[in-house]
């Protein structure tokens, strides 16, 4: 086997692996982008996606589609129920409170699923099949192209509802500044609202989606949220190919590390990495420089 | 107001004394520490149901010396602190008379100090060959040691002249002292490790590990790790086209393994407990009698099938009843009793302690089985 | 003045509160879990030092904590150094690496800092993981010897219960000088403002490093404590999740207060043991009350607890009225 081969796996397996980081993050820079929360909950909604998915194919035996539908309308659910009950009550919150109140969450929203689901991990069927597809001497599966498909569409439609809907344009207004939205008319926390449903629901379609991948148990959310925030970060935290660029380097560095230097450092390598371009590029790679208000 | 205070203190403290003293005189103590959450829950979950599940049973047939057993539980989420915390606790507060588990070997090489000092019987449930090696006074276990399964796959491998093989091994506890024994033993069997890859517990996708593999001179590929990592292997070895035989540890020896693989899982081939093969044996093997006890009682509780895992709290319950029942209820009556355990069959193997050996088992304890067609078949 | 004697009044009766304490706990269990409060106040006293005080996150202390232990427990346990030599040297080591690794980390703001911290810490673990000739990799590293005051050895609970809570007493005397000082009046500055704090001539970002520095040295010699207590140390207790728990010690026991962590510390070390009656649900009542104290006490236990007294007194003194 020519190593000009093996690089040409190590990309594509990269890419493959950095697109699932890159959905994950998307829904860190959503919610980001119009309340400058981190949520840290949002690896469990990515987790009770696949679990509802599971439980709606394995356990109800709906079709696909409808299954996926029911999925991503329970985890909305979830995420908005999350919203009501924690976020709104808080009239002045800190940045650091609100992320002790999404870890909270995610500890509960955790130990919810390993309560109902146990903790097995379970397999999810592939949405159309497991025969490789060969790009030159690189192998990937069918369902590694849904993902590609699906972080494109996410892209798409982000940009097409955040710049060219009303709503869109109001969220973003209340991230620049929550006071000059309110005095102009926007429900504020309406706003908040439909940001955690979004990346909520985007959220649970990416854990669907990867599911028939990597599989799922009650425990996957901590991995993939952390992955997914370091792609969002790298990406400067935008909402768009920024954090998508992020996963797919994320993905790519991972995988040449474990082929080319070692296994076991693999994701050492690929920290060391990102810290390097951080130092370089404070404000993310792809992210426009800030200045300090006083 | 004063008057108030005092009467609340009072009464939490009675309430506390009370709570304390609630152990009724007849019932004998036995702790248990499994890591029941976190990520070694699959060894904890099983060893909890199924110590639980025994407790119970003993208890149901009148007890021990016609005492009940109170089993008290901790759950220590795989954490080193927390397991000392709990051992502890165990030790001093619930004064319980033997502790059973933990669940893995750093777990275990934590607690083993403060049983050794506070000299109660430990009885580990994790495999490494260093929790009783050297032998420590109080210490035993019943997991089998992973050199004994690694010597069963390099056997088979010397049967089939293969000399050059890969290792991918899984980066926690189970796999890094599967790829010790795997590098410790290879020279002894004439064999060499040409490619040697870990991957992590939660990664997703080993293809890139695998590409090197394929890329090595490797006849063969062993794989350590337990659930789903493995089974991502057996899947990504597909995706690749790799055609070589594909070894998987004891780890994977369940039908969970099965089910997540899939198609991927067809002619892999692994040691295992005989529990998952306790119908085939033939009726002369000793262990047949408990395996077959365990896996329906199991299967009767919990609606799942029992692993051999669950096997070795089965087995360290075992022991210690045993032990009890022979010899007496007190730590050091105890500890001397289950020093003397000679030939008993139990889900893990046929057990034989002596002063010089707390491990107790030999290599018999594993079989080489094969995956073929969902099912399991015994390799000859 | 009379505000430092204040100060110098509650510090003695928490040292006299501790130095009794054992007598009344008796209960040989209960000592251990306060040994475990101990080490984690240092931590979290270390971490809110950065957090509370100069506003700078970190979600790597686990990571420092770790090395502390480590090195300790390596030098001690394969190389058979005096474990006292082996303290200094551990906390020397991680305060310098801390210090050259802060000056470019410390540029970073807000989120960015998180993450980059949380990458140190995630290295920092994977090394402990995968150096298994020096660290023995995930099963752990065993044998490492107590501290010992010639032949005298703190090997059992009430010795080490003394010996780690004199510590912590250091720590929190030596924290309590800091903030009260010059230090501690310009890190508070760089926390409202650095842009402001440099114009007022604070050298904001040496300070910062600085300040980090310390935080990392600190939660060297709780780690190098740690080891030495528990004569054992594998990767699982340095993960990101008890950086995590760092953080959330800090927060709930109220940032920029020194007896605040360790309210926080001792609430978070002892409440995992008072849920185990929940059993399985305690990771659902857990993450319930961490939700439910943020919400409910903004500026955590240091400031909840006078808030509530306050709230109840109110309360109180209104139904005690005569007109009501």
């Amino acid at each position: 086997m020519e190593l000009s081969d093996q690089i040409a796996q190590y990309l594509v397996s990269g890419l493959s692996t950095g697109a699932i980081y890159a959905l994950i993050g998307l829904g860190f820079a959503i919610i980001y982008n119009s309340t400058e929360i981190i949520n840290f909950a949002q690896g469990e909604l990515v987790m009770l996606g696949g679990m509802f998915a599971l439980f709606f194919i394995n356990f109800l035996h709906l079709p696909l589609p409808l299954a996926v539908l029911s999925a991503v309308a329970s985890t909305t659910a979830a995420g908005v129920l999350f919203e009501r009950l924690t976020i709104r009550p808080l009239k002045a919150a800190t940045p650091l409170s609100l992320i002790i109140i999404t870890i909270g969450g995610s500890i509960l929203i955790r130990g919810i699923a390993m309560l109902v689901w146990g903790k097995d991990t379970h397999a999810i069927p592939a949405f159309s099949g497991t025969e490789p597809i060969l790009i030159g001497t690189a192998t990937i599966l069918p369902q590694h192209l849904w993902i590609f498909a699906l972080t494109l569409l996410a892209i798409a439609m982000n940009k097409l509802f955040f710049n060219y809907t009303i709503t869109g344009k109001a969220m973003r207004a209340c991230a620049v500044n929550k006071r000059a939205a309110g005095l102009v008319g926007i429900d504020v926390r309406k706003m908040v609202l439909y940001s955690f449903a979004i990346s909520a629901s985007l959220g649970s379609l990416a854990g669907i989606i990867v599911a028939p991948l990597t599989m799922t148990s009650y425990d996957v959310g901590i991995m993939l949220g952390l992955k997914g925030f370091c792609a969002a970060i790298i990406g400067g935290l935008s909402a768009g190919a920024g954090t998508v660029l992020g996963g797919l380097l994320l993905g790519v560095l991972e995988s040449l590390g474990a082929g080319l230097i070692s296994s076991g450092y693999k994701d050492a390598i690929a920290f060391i990495i990102l810290l390097l371009i951080l130092f370089i590029r404070p404000q993310g790679l792809f992210g426009k420089a800030e200045t300090e208000r006083v | 107001m004063k008057r108030f205070l005092a009467a609340a203190c009072f009464t939490v403290l009675t309430v506390l004394s009370a709570t304390i003293c609630i152990a009724a005189p007849g019932t004998i103590k036995i702790g248990a520490l499994f890591s029941v959450t976190g990520p070694p829950s699959f060894l904890g979950e099983p060893e909890r149901n199924t110590a639980k599940m025994e407790v119970d049973e003993i208890n149901a047939k009148g007890g021990i010396n016609g005492k009940k057993i109170e089993l008290i539980v901790y759950d220590t989420t795989g954490d080193a602190t927390k397991a000392v915390q709990a051992a502890n606790r165990l030790i001093k507060e619930d004064k319980v008379v033997a502790i059973i588990g933990p669940s893995t070997t750093g777990e275990s090489m934590a607690v083993l100090p403060v049983a050794e000092k506070e000299q109660i019987p430990l009885i580990s449930c994790a495999a490494g060959s260093k929790i009783t090696d050297p032998v420590k006074k109080w210490v035993f276990k019943t997991a089998q040691n992973d050199g004994l399964a690694v010597a069963k796959i390099y056997e088979y491998l010397n049967k089939k002249k293969i000399s050059k093989i890969a290792i991918i091994t899984v980066s926690d506890g189970f796999g890094s002292s599967g790829r010790e024994q795997l590098k410790v033993n290879a020279a002894k069997f004439g064999i060499q490790i040409v490619e040697d890859s870990t991957f992590g517990p939660k990664d997703t996708d080993m293809t890139a590990q695998l590409t090197k593999i394929r890329g090595s001179q490797a006849q063969a590929i062993i794989c350590w790790g337990t659930n789903p990592g493995p089974a991502m292997i057996a899947k990504n070895v597909k995706q690749l086209g790799i055609k070589l035989p594909l070894f998987m540890s004891h780890g994977v020896s369940s039908k969970k393994f099965i089910e997540l693989a899939g198609d991927a899982a067809d002619g892999i081939i692994l040691p295992s407990g005989r529990v998952i093969v306790s119908d085939v044996l033939p009726s002369s093997d000793k262990q047949k009698k408990s395996l077959i006890a365990f896996v329906k009682d199991y299967q009767k509780h919990y609606k799942t099938e029992g692993d051999h895992f669950g096997g070795h709290a089965w087995d360290a319950v075992m022991l210690l009843k045993n032990a009890i029942e022979k010899g007496g209820e007190t730590p050091s009556q105890i500890r001397d009793q289950l020093e003397k355990t000679q030939n008993i069959a139990g889900i893990g193997g046929i057990f034989n302690f002596s002063p010089t050996d707390h491990a107790g088992l030999s290599k018999d304890a594993f079989v080489l089985v094969q995956i073929k067609d969902k099912d399991w078949a015994l390799v000859k | 003045m009379r505000f430092l004697n204040s100060e110098i009044l509650k510090f003695i009766l928490l040292a006299l509160f501790i130095l009794i304490l054992p007598h009344v706990a008796h209960e040989g269990y209960l000592l251990n879990v306060l040994v475990f409060v101990g080490i984690h106040s240092i931590l979290a006293l270390a971490l809110n030092l950065l957090l509370g005080y100069a506003g700078q996150i970190s979600l790597g202390h686990a990571g420092f904590f770790g090395l502390g232990a480590y090195i300790s427990g390596i030098l001690t346990a394969t190389y058979s150094l005096n474990p006292w030599i082996a303290m200094l040297i551990a906390a020397s080591v991680v305060t310098l690496l801390s210090f050259a690794v802060g000056f470019p980390v410390l540029k970073l703001k807000g989120h960015y800092l998180a993450m980059a911290t949380l990458g140190l810490g995630v290295i920092i673990y994977i090394v402990f993981n995968e150096a298994v000739d020096y660290t023995g990799g995930p099963s752990g590293l065993s044998g490492i010897p107590n501290l010992s005051i010639g032949t005298f050895s703190f090997d059992t609970d009430i010795r080490n219960y003394y010996l780690i809570w004199t510590f912590a007493l250091i720590a929190i005397a030596l924290s309590l000088n800091l903030v009260h000082s010059r230090i501690g009046r310009a890190l508070r500055a760089i926390h409202d403002s650095e842009v402001a704090a440099r114009v007022m001539g604070v050298n904001a970002r040496l300070m910062k490093v600085q300040i980090f520095a310390l935080s990392a040295g600190l939660s060297a010699i709780a780690g190098s404590l740690y080891a030495h207590t528990m004569t054992f140390v594998s990767p699982a207790s340095f993960g990101f999740n008890f950086s995590v728990e760092l953080v959330t010690m800090v927060i709930i026991g109220g940032l920029a207060s020194i007896y605040g962590s360790l309210l926080g510390a001792a609430l978070l070390t002892v409440l995992p043991e008072l849920l185990r009656a929940f059993q399985d649900y305690d990771i659902i009542v857990y993450g319930l009350l961490l939700i439910i104290m943020t919400m409910f006490m903004p500026g955590g236990l240091a400031k909840g607890f006078p808030q509530a007294a306050s709230y109840l007194r109110t309360r109180f003194g209104k139904r005690s009225s005569p007109d009501a």
